[in-house]
């Protein structure tokens, strides 16, 4: 009884909904077949290559970045794990795009270091961000790895590196390619940031494209062309981290 | 048969196998072994049996510093390993270890699980530690598992890769850390079997057990440990038959009641 009720009311709003909304309108401002055929192939062939191009480099960055922090967090060597949880800190604090500022023209300004390029700034910006999320999925990662396994290592007369290298870190990447998935899913949307650096047109990201294609067609459609870029790329990883979460569930 | 134990003519030296000096070891206030004197002659089978919390895995553990001593000396053939200049993974390579919970790498096929310290330790070639590996296995009775996964194995059979696993290098010596305790009752004879053979070959063997009939069988002497000191030690006969402590006679009962039950 309460059920047919609550599905009514539902049905009543969508109807309301429904009707207030100027259909025509939206069409016209968001969903113009032809303006949404003109974003291609440029869309893909200029600003989703570089959208990845920018999530590629910054990832690889952040990996190799973030293994280094992790490996320091867990040091017995006390200033390496304070400089690990200053820096973790330091960029999980602040937001993404105050670093890209800052590496993009704050640093050249001010301490005349200057990152060549808009893929090299653009990309070590991104990649000091997310080596800090990074390096505390790496650690947890580590830290879920049993003790015994360390110790089994180190009796066969393992080095600590050696361990680390050929016993600990692969069962550790195994158990976070999940959430490693999910931060390389964040990254490729906030290659969007990048747009403050001023992209030109051979380094142009989706996001950009499509707000200058927005200014020039005075319409929202290449927006809409650039979500559905986005989702192209996006709900296929999301799937992946789906179908790896349900093989490491097995595999345990 | 391949040969076991590296108990080489130089190996077997003057200095025994395993010295513990005035060993003492503390867990942040708790001390756990309190002034542990203990020596281990090559090709002796030495069993330390007590009650849990007595210190005996922690005395285990410390032999290859896999547990760093708070003060005392442990001396392997005669190198004193709590000297900061001693290159404890070089002497752990002459020290076989296994454990309660087996430790075999998960992500690692057996194969790989026996060969991966033999080429990255020892560097030997991939042939001779896949030869080496399978007559190991062979020697265990698992042969016929080389590419299956630690996960697809029994308690008993992954326990018996991890005893082979430790002889691919051909250590002078093997620990065992109460290595049947976390089986099911029908798996425990398999891997005892597999100690006994072990200790007929003239294997140095360190064995931390909660299996008397092993200890009385396979001992040439049994060491109780009870509060973090050596209580008694002497042949399986006298400490486990005819006890001169009220201690060891006690621990005795209660094992013995317990198996009653």
């Amino acid at each position: 009884m309460v059920r047919w009720l609550l599905y009514a009311v539902t049905l009543l709003v969508i109807a309301l909904v429904a009707l207030s909304i100027d259909w025509d309108r939206l069409q016209r401002a968001y969903f113009q077949p032809d303006i949404f055929a003109e974003q291609f192939p440029e869309i893909i062939t200029r600003a989703a290559r570089n959208t990845i191009i920018f999530t590629g480099l910054s990832f690889s960055l952040a990996l190799v970045l973030g293994l280094a922090l992790a490996l320091m967090r867990l040091s017995s060597i006390r200033p390496y794990r304070w400089f690990a949880v200053g820096y973790i800190e330091l960029f999980r604090g602040i937001p993404a795009l105050v670093t890209v500022i800052a590496v993009g023209f704050a640093t050249p300004i001010a301490l005349d270091v200057r990152v060549p390029g808009i893929y090299g700034a653009g990309s070590v910006a991104l990649g000091i961000v997310y080596s800090a999320y990074m390096a505390e999925t790496i650690r947890a990662g580590i830290e879920a790895v049993p003790k015994g396994q360390t110790e089994a290592a180190r009796s066969l007369g393992m080095s600590h590196t050696r361990a680390m290298a050929s016993i600990v870190l692969p069962q550790a990447f195994r158990i976070i390619i999940p959430p490693l998935t999910n931060e390389f899913i964040a990254l490729v949307k906030d290659t969007s940031l990048l747009f403050v650096l001023g992209t030109t047109a051979q380094t142009i990201e989706i996001t950009k494209f499509s707000r200058d294609e927005v200014n020039q067609t005075f319409n929202g459609t290449p927006l809409v062309a650039g979500a559905v870029v986005y989702l192209a790329i996006t709900i296929p990883l999301g799937r992946l981290v789906g179908l790896l979460e349900a093989r490491t569930r097995r595999a345990r | 048969m391949t040969a076991l134990a590296a108990t080489t003519p130089e190996a077997v030296g003057t200095a025994p196998a395993i010295e513990v000096d005035e060993l003492h070891k503390y867990f942040g206030a708790l001390e756990v072994l309190k002034g542990i004197d203990f020596v281990v002659d090559f090709r002796e089978v030495v069993c330390v049996i007590g009650p849990s919390g007595s210190g005996k895995s922690t005395l285990l553990r410390c032999v290859n510093k896999l547990e760093e001593p708070t003060s005392g000396r442990i001396v392997i053939e005669g190198e004193d390993i709590t000297d900061p200049d001693c290159d404890v993974d070089a002497v752990r390579r002459k020290i076989g270890m296994v454990f309660q919970s087996f430790n075999l790498f998960p992500h690692l096929d057996v194969m790989r699980n026996l060969t991966i310290a033999q080429r990255r330790v020892l560097r030997r070639s991939k042939a001779a530690a896949e030869e080496t590996a399978v007559a190991m296995l062979d020697r265990v009775g698992l042969r016929d598992k080389v590419r299956e996964y630690p996960a697809r194995l029994s308690g008993g059979q992954q326990q018996r890769v991890a005893i082979a696993r430790a002889l691919c290098m051909h250590p002078d010596m093997m620990l065992f850390d109460e290595a049947t305790s976390a089986l099911d009752p029908e798996l425990i004879g398999e891997v005892l079997a597999v100690m006994r053979s072990l200790a007929e070959e003239g294997m140095t063997m360190m064995v931390v057990t909660h299996e008397m009939g092993f200890a009385q069988r396979v001992a040439d002497r049994v060491v109780f440990m009870d509060g973090g000191v050596v209580v008694e030690e002497g042949p399986p006969a006298a400490v486990l038959g005819d006890p001169s402590h009220e201690r060891t006679r006690r621990f005795l009962s209660q094992v013995a009641e317990r198996e009653e039950v």
